[in-house]
C-alpha cells in the first residue's frame, strides 16, 4: 500500500470535492443560477450560506455553477494544451532536424510575447465564446508543454537504450511510445497539474477583466468581477470566489508536487 | 607512537540517504577503521567503489561530504584530536596542515578566478606567506610539477589549461602552504593513461622533494604501488589488510588482496587471422555534422569470424566514432563497411533487419543502456520477438536459456535494471545482444565503468560465450590490460588514424612506433619500481636523441 | 572581434528579430477572426454601408501585408495610429499611462528585488530547516493564488478594515511625489507579493547550485571561513544567475501590472489595454501589445546578455 503524505491527502480531498461539485452542480445547488432570491449583498445566513451577490442571487449557487464553468474550461484547455504540446514535443525530439528547428523557433516566438497580452490581443477581435476561450488558452499554453516534453524527450533520446532500440531497427512509433514515453510520463503528469492551475488562474483572470465568460453565465473570476465593488464598502463577497480559486489551485499543486516527488529519477527504476 | 602525523582510531562514518518516496535512512559507510601514518610517509588507500576510501581520506580533514557524518572514533593530526576541535583550529588545520587534491581539478577550481589566486589563497589568507613569497613558491612548484611556462601559467583561468595540467596545478595548490599531509583523492583516474603517467611522476617527485606525508586514494593497485610506502586495502567500509607496499604486492595475506593483485593477469591466446573477414572497415573517413574537420582519416581494419579485434586509443582517438560508422549511426564521407562479403548501407535507415540483427552492440554504461521501465525479461525478450517473432513459452524458454548463459538464472526475469548490480546489468546487456544471434558484437568500453574484479569476470564471460556462440567481438577500449586479456588482433588509434594494426603478438612486440611505445610504456604495471624504470628509460631516450 | 562582443551583438540582433516577428504576430493575431474588425466593432446588426465606410476608414481594403508595413513604419517613428473610440492619437494618451505603469513597476521592483534576494539567501542559509520550509510553503501558495485575490484581500483588510492605505490608487500629474507614493502603496504591495515568491525560489535554486559546486568544497578545505567562502567564491559565480532571475521576474512583473492596475483603478497602460480590448479598439490593443512585448523581450535579452558577460569561459577565451 502506498503511503500518502498528509499534504497530498488534503490536496486530493479538495481536488476531488471540487470536481464532484462541478460534475453534480445542478443536483447540489440550492437555488437557481440566474434568479434573484434575496436582497443585494445579504450577509451569510441559514437560508443563504454564503449570502447573496450584487443583484441578490444566492452566492453559494453562483459559486457551484461558477466552479463548474471554471473547472470545465480549465480541464478542456489543459487536455488540449497537454495532448498537443506533448505529442509535438516528443515528435520534435525524436525526429530532430528541421522539423524540430521550425517548431521550436515558432514556440520561442509565441513565448516571447506574454501569454496574457497575446490572449488579450486575440480576444479583442474574436467573439468571446467558450470554445474560443478554450482554444486560445489551450493553444497558447501548449507551447509550455511542448518545451517541457521536448526537453525531457531530448534527454531520454540520447540515452543508450534508445540508441539500442534504433540500432535494433525499431520504428519511430516504438521509440516514442515504448522507450521514451514511459520514462517521460512522471514529469509530464506533474506538469499537467501545473498547467491545470495555470488554466484556472488564466480563465479567472480573463473573466475578472471582463474578457472571459460572459454574463449571465459566470465562472469564479466573473463572480469576483460582479462583486468587486462591494469591497470598498466592506462587503467581502468578492473574496469568496477568489478564495475558491486559490484553494483549488493549491490543492492541485499539492497533488502535483507529490506526484513529482514520488517519481524517481530515470535510473531509479519503477516509481 | 605519539608523534605520528596522522592517527586514526576506530573511525566510524555514517550517512543519511534520501531514497525517493521514502523516509530518510541512516547507513554506515565505514565501520571502525584504525591506522597511523608517520611524517613524510605515503599511505595508499585502495578499494573498489563503496569501500569508503574517499570518506576516510576526507576524515583526515574532519570533513564530511554531502550528508556524510563522522559518527565515532578519533582522528589525531600532529598530536591533537580534530573531530572535536574548535572551528578556528579546524580552519588552521585545513588551510595549512592537511590539504586536498581531488579527482576532478576541472570542477575543483573556481572558474571565475585565475589559477595563481587560487593556488596561493590558503597560505596568504592564513598569513603563512606574503603574497609575493607565496607567488614565488607557487611558480617554483609549477616548475617542479613540470608545467609549461611556470612563470605565467598562474595568470590563466582554469578553463584555459588542459586537464592534466590543471590536475598538476591542483597539486601545487595543495603543496603551496607547506602542509604536513596531502590527501590525494584519485588524482589521476580521470586522465588518459599517457597523461596519467606525467601527473603521477610529478606527484611522486613533489612528494619526495617536499617530504610531505600523503594519503593516496585510488581503486588502481598498480598506480598506488608506485607512489606509496604502505598500502591499506579496504572493502565495504572495513579494513581487509594493511602492510608495506612490498608485502601487499608481492606477498598478500588475504584472498581479496590476492584477487586485486592478480586481477589483470588474465591472458588470451591470440588466434591467427582467417582468409574471410566477417567485417571490413575500408578506408573510412568521417566527420560530425556541422563541423569542418575529419575525426577519422582513412581507417582500415578487419575482424575475423569468432575472433576479437581490440581497438585501442585514448579519448579523442576516434575509436568510438569508428563504432558509430560501423553501426550506421554516422555515415562516412568516404570508404565503406563490408559485412560477411556484402557492402552495408552507410546509413542506418538503409540497412535490412538481417543486417541489424547480425551486428549487435554493448555499451559502456549498462545503467543507461537499458530502459529503466522494462524488466529484464522484456529487455532480453524484445530482440527475440523482433527478429524471430518468438512468443509465449518459446520466448520465455529462450530468455531463461540466455539468463543461464550469462550466469544469472531464471530468478532475474522479472527484475528491473535498478535492482541489479553493475556487473549484473552488463550481463543482461550481453544477453540482449546474444538474443539476436549476431555474428559480430561491438563492445564499447564494456568493462571501463566496472570495478576491476567485476570487469575481470565480465571478460571471462565474454571469452566463454565467444567459444559457445562463435561470435566475433570488436572490442573498443582505452585499457591495454584488457586488450591482452581478450584480443586476437589489435588496432591502435591516435587522432583519428590507425597507427598500428595487426595480430596481437605483432602489435605488442618491438620495434614500436612512437605513439604505441608511449602508450604501452605508460600502462602502470603491478610491481614496485615500475615508475622509476619508466622515468629512467625516458630520460635515457631523450638524452639519446 | 572579441567573442563576447560577437555573442552580444548576435543576441541584440536576435532580440530585434524577435521583436519584429512579435509585431507581425500581434498584427496577425488581430486579422484571424472569421469576420473582420469592422464587423466586430459595429456588431451583427450593422448596415452594409456603415461596414463599408468603416472598412475604408480603417484601410481594410488594402492588402494585409501593406497595412502591416505602414503600421510598423509608423510605430518605429513613434506614431501608433489613432484610437477608433475617440479618434485621439494613441501615442499621446499612451505616454502618460506608460509613465505611470513604469512608476508602479519601478517601485514594486525596488521593494521586491532586495527582499527576494535576501529571503533567497536566508532559505539557502537555513536549508531544509523551518525558514526554508516556510518560504517554500509560501511560494507554493503564492503561485496558486490569482493576483486579484491578493489585491482584494489587501484592499479589504488594510484599506477598508484598517484604513491604513487608500483603496483606490488614483494618481494625477498635479500630485506631489509623496502623495503618489502613498497612493500606490497597495498596488506595490500586491505586485511585490506576486513576484516575490518566484524570485525567491529561483534565487535559492541559483545560489544552491553554486554552493554545491566542487570549488566551494575546495574553498572550505582551504580553511576559509563561511563568510569568505561565500564572498570570494560563491558570490562571483552566483551574480549572473541571480541577475538573470531578477530580469525574468521583472518581465513577469510587467504582465502582473495589467491585473493590478484594474483592481486598483490605476491609470496605467494595463487598464488602458483592458478597457480597449472590451471596446474592440484594435489599433490601441495592437499598440499596447507591442509595447508590452517590447519590454518583455528587452528584459529577457538583458538577462541573456548578463549571462554572457558573466561567463569567464567567454570573457577569457583560450
Amino acid at each position: 500500500m502506498m503511503r500518502i503524505p498528509p499534504a497530498a491527502m488534503i490536496g486530493l480531498f479538495f481536488t476531488g470535492l471540487y470536481f464532484f461539485v462541478a460534475i453534480f452542480a445542478p443536483w447540489i445547488a440550492p437555488y437557481s443560477m440566474t434568479e434573484a432570491v434575496g436582497d443585494v449583498w445579504e450577509p451569510a445566513s441559514a437560508k443563504h450560506w454564503l449570502g447573496t451577490d450584487n443583484i441578490g442571487r444566492d452566492l453559494l449557487t453562483r459559486m457551484i455553477y461558477g466552479g463548474r464553468t471554471t473547472i470545465f474550461i480549465a480541464t478542456a484547455a489543459t487536455i488540449l494544451s497537454f495532448t498537443l504540446g506533448s505529442i509535438l514535443g516528443l515528435t520534435a525530439a525524436v525526429i530532430g532536424g528541421w522539423v524540430d528547428q521550425a517548431m521550436s523557433r515558432f514556440v520561442d516566438l509565441i513565448m516571447s510575447i506574454p501569454t496574457l497580452i497575446f490572449a488579450l490581443v486575440v480576444l479583442s477581435v474574436m467573439p468571446v465564446t467558450l470554445p474560443i476561450l478554450i482554444l486560445v488558452m489551450g493553444l497558447l499554453d501548449s507551447t509550455r508543454v511542448y518545451r517541457l516534453a521536448r526537453a525531457v524527450a531530448v534527454d531520454i533520446n540520447v540515452m543508450d537504450f534508445v540508441e539500442a532500440a534504433k540500432l535494433r531497427g525499431e520504428g519511430n512509433r516504438w521509440v516514442i511510445f515504448r522507450e521514451i514515453l514511459p520514462n517521460a510520463l512522471s514529469p509530464l503528469v506533474a506538469e499537467m497539474g501545473l498547467r491545470f492551475i495555470f488554466a484556472v488562474l488564466f480563465v479567472s483572470t480573463l473573466s475578472f477583466l471582463g474578457l472571459g465568460v460572459q454574463p449571465p453565465n459566470a465562472d469564479w473570476g466573473g463572480i469576483v468581477k460582479e462583486n468587486k465593488d462591494g469591497i470598498v464598502y466592506g462587503i467581502p463577497a468578492a473574496l469568496v470566489p477568489a478564495i475558491a480559486i486559490a484553494t483549488l489551485s493549491i490543492s492541485v499543486n499539492l497533488v502535483a508536487d507529490w506526484v513529482l516527488n514520488r517519481t524517481t529519477s530515470l535510473k531509479g527504476g519503477r516509481g | 607512537m605519539t608523534d605520528a602525523l596522522l592517527k586514526v582510531k576506530n573511525l566510524k562514518i555514517g550517512a543519511r540517504i534520501y531514497p525517493p518516496g521514502e523516509k530518510p535512512k541512516d547507513i554506515d559507510i565505514v565501520h571502525g577503521v584504525s591506522f597511523e601514518l608517520e611524517k613524510g610517509k605515503v599511505l595508499g588507500l585502495i578499494g573498489e567503489s563503496g569501500a569508503g576510501k574517499s570518506t576516510i581520506g576526507l576524515a583526515a580533514m574532519a570533513y564530511g561530504r554531502g550528508g556524510v557524518e563522522l559518527t565515532g572514533g578519533e582522528v589525531w593530526v600532529n598530536g591533537r584530536e580534530i573531530l572535536h576541535t574548535s572551528r578556528a583550529d579546524l580552519r588552521h588545520l585545513r588551510g595549512l596542515e592537511v590539504t586536498y587534491v581531488s579527482q576532478s581539478a576541472a570542477a575543483s577550481f573556481n572558474p571565475a578566478k585565475k589559477i595563481m589566486e587560487q593556488v596561493i589563497e590558503a597560505s596568504v589568507h592564513a598569513g603563512k606567506f606574503s603574497k609575493k613569497d607565496a607567488e614565488a613558491r607557487a611558480r617554483d612548484l609549477f616548475d617542479k610539477l613540470g608545467l609549461p611556462d611556470p612563470d605565467n601559467i598562474g595568470d590563466r583561468y582554469p578553463h584555459q589549461v588542459s586537464g592534466g595540467q590543471l590536475q598538476r596545478c591542483m597539486t601545487a595548490l595543495a603543496l603551496c602552504p607547506e602542509p604536513d599531509l596531502v590527501v590525494f583523492d584519485e588524482p589521476t583516474t580521470a586522465l588518459d593513461v599517457t597523461t596519467q603517467i606525467d601527473v603521477l611522476m610529478a606527484i611522486k617527485a613533489a612528494i619526495r622533494d617536499t617530504g610531505v606525508g600523503a594519503l593516496y586514494i585510488t581503486h588502481d593497485l598498480a598506480v598506488v604501488a608506485q607512489v606509496s610506502d604502505e598500502i591499506m586495502v579496504l572493502r565495504m567500509g572495513d579494513m581487509v589488510e594493511h602492510g608495506t607496499t612490498d608485502q601487499i604486492i608481492n606477498n598478500p595475506r588475504e584472498d581479496y588482496t590476492r584477487d586485486l593483485v592478480s586481477v589483470r593477469s588474465k591472458q588470451h591466446e591470440g588466434q591467427a587471422p582467417t582468409d574471410n573477414p566477417i567485417l571490413r572497415v575500408e578506408n573510412v573517413t568521417a566527420r560530425y555534422k556541422g563541423t569542418n574537420f575529419d575525426v577519422l582519416h582513412d581507417v582500415v581494419m578487419e575482424l575475423h569470424p569468432g575472433q576479437t579485434l581490440a581497438v585501442v586509443g585514448e579519448s579523442g582517438s576516434g575509436k568510438s566514432t569508428t563504432a558509430r560508422v560501423i553501426t550506421g549511426l554516422l555515415p562516412p564521407r568516404d570508404g565503406k563497411i563490408t559485412f560477411d562479403g556484402r557492402e552495408l548501407s552507410a546509413d542506418l535507415n538503409g540497412r535490412t533487419r538481417e543486417d541489424l540483427r547480425e551486428l549487435q552492440m554493448i555499451y559502456q554504461m549498462a545503467d543507461v543502456a537499458m530502459n529503466p521501465r522494462q524488466t529484464v525479461g522484456t529487455i532480453i525478450g524484445r530482440p527475440l520477438e523482433f527478429y524471430f517473432g518468438m512468443k509465449g513459452a518459446e520466448k520465455r524458454n529462450r530468455i531463461i536459456e540466455l539468463l543461464d548463459e550469462i550466469e544469472l538464472g531464471e530468478g532475474f526475469i522479472d527484475r528491473y535494471p535498478a535492482e541489479l548490480s553493475g556487473g549484473q546489468k552488463q550481463r543482461v546487456c550481453i544477453a540482449r545482444a546474444l538474443a539476436a544471434k549476431p555474428k559480430v558484437i561491438i563492445c564499447d568500453e564494456v568493462t571501463s565503468a566496472l570495478d576491476p574484479l567485476v570487469a575481470d569476470d565480465i571478460l571471462k564471460l565474454l571469452e566463454n560465450l565467444q567459444k559457445i556462440e562463435d561470435v566475433a567481438y570488436l572490442f573498443i577500449t582505452h585499457d591495454l590490460a584488457t586488450v591482452s586479456a581478450i584480443a586476437d588482433s589489435i588496432a591502435v588509434m591516435y587522432q583519428g588514424k590507425v597507427v598500428r594494426y595487426g595480430p596481437k603478438a605483432e602489435v605488442l612486440s618491438p620495434p614500436f612506433d612512437d605513439y604505441t611505445d608511449l602508450l604501452l610504456s605508460s600502462v602502470p604495471e603491478m610491481r614496485l619500481g615500475w615508475l622509476e624504470e619508466v622515468i629512467a628509460n625516458r630520460k635515457m631516450e631523450s638524452a639519446g636523441n | 572581434m572579441h567573442p563576447v562582443l560577437k555573442l552580444i551583438a548576435q543576441r541584440l540582433a536576435l532580440g530585434i528579430l524577435l521583436l519584429l516577428a512579435a509585431s507581425l504576430l500581434i498584427f496577425a493575431g488581430t486579422q484571424i477572426l472569421p469576420g473582420d474588425v469592422a464587423q466586430s466593432i459595429l456588431g451583427q446588426s450593422a448596415t452594409p454601408e456603415a461596414l463599408a465606410n468603416l472598412r475604408a476608414e480603417l484601410g481594410l481594403n488594402e492588402p494585409a501585408m501593406s497595412r502591416y508595413f505602414s503600421w510598423l513604419a509608423g510605430a518605429v517613428q513613434g506614431d501608433l495610429g489613432t484610437a477608433l473610440t475617440n479618434g485621439q492619437e494613441i501615442s499621446k494618451s499612451l505616454g502618460g499611462r506608460l509613465k505611470n505603469t513604469l512608476f508602479l513597476a519601478f517601485w514594486a521592483a525596488v521593494v521586491a528585488v532586495p527582499l527576494a534576494i535576501f529571503l533567497g539567501l536566508l532559505a539557502v542559509r537555513y536549508r531544509e530547516r523551518w525558514p526554508d520550509k516556510l518560504i517554500s510553503a509560501v511560494t507554493l501558495a503564492s503561485i496558486s493564488v490569482p493576483e486579484f485575490l491578493i489585491g482584494y484581500v489587501l484592499m479589504y483588510v488594510i484599506g477598508v478594515k484598517l484604513g491604513w492605505a487608500p483603496t483606490v490608487a488614483t494618481v494625477y500629474d498635479s500630485m506631489s511625489f509623496l502623495e503618489k507614493l502613498n497612493a500606490i502603496t497597495l498596488p506595490v504591495a500586491v505586485l511585490t507579493m506576486v513576484v516575490l515568491a518566484h524570485m525567491m525560489r529561483m534565487t535559492r535554486a541559483a545560489i544552491l547550485n553554486v554552493m554545491q559546486s566542487a570549488y566551494i568544497e575546495t574553498a572550505e578545505l582551504k580553511g576559509l571561513s563561511s563568510f569568505q567562502v561565500i564572498a570570494r567564491h560563491a558570490f562571483p559565480n552566483a551574480i549572473a544567475p541571480v541577475v538573470n532571475v531578477v530580469m525574468l521576474n521583472l518581465a513577469y512583473l510587467v504582465v502582473g501590472v495589467v491585473v493590478v492596475e484594474v483592481v486598483f483603478v490605476y491609470p496605467g497602460m494595463g487598464q488602458y489595454l483592458v478597457d480597449h480590448v472590451s471596446k474592440r479598439d484594435v489599433p490601441v490593443v495592437q499598440a499596447c501589445g507591442l509595447i508590452f512585448a517590447a519590454v518583455y523581450i528587452g528584459l529577457n535579452m538583458v538577462a541573456d546578455i548578463v549571462s554572457i558577460l558573466a561567463n569567464p569561459r567567454l570573457r577569457h577565451p583560450k
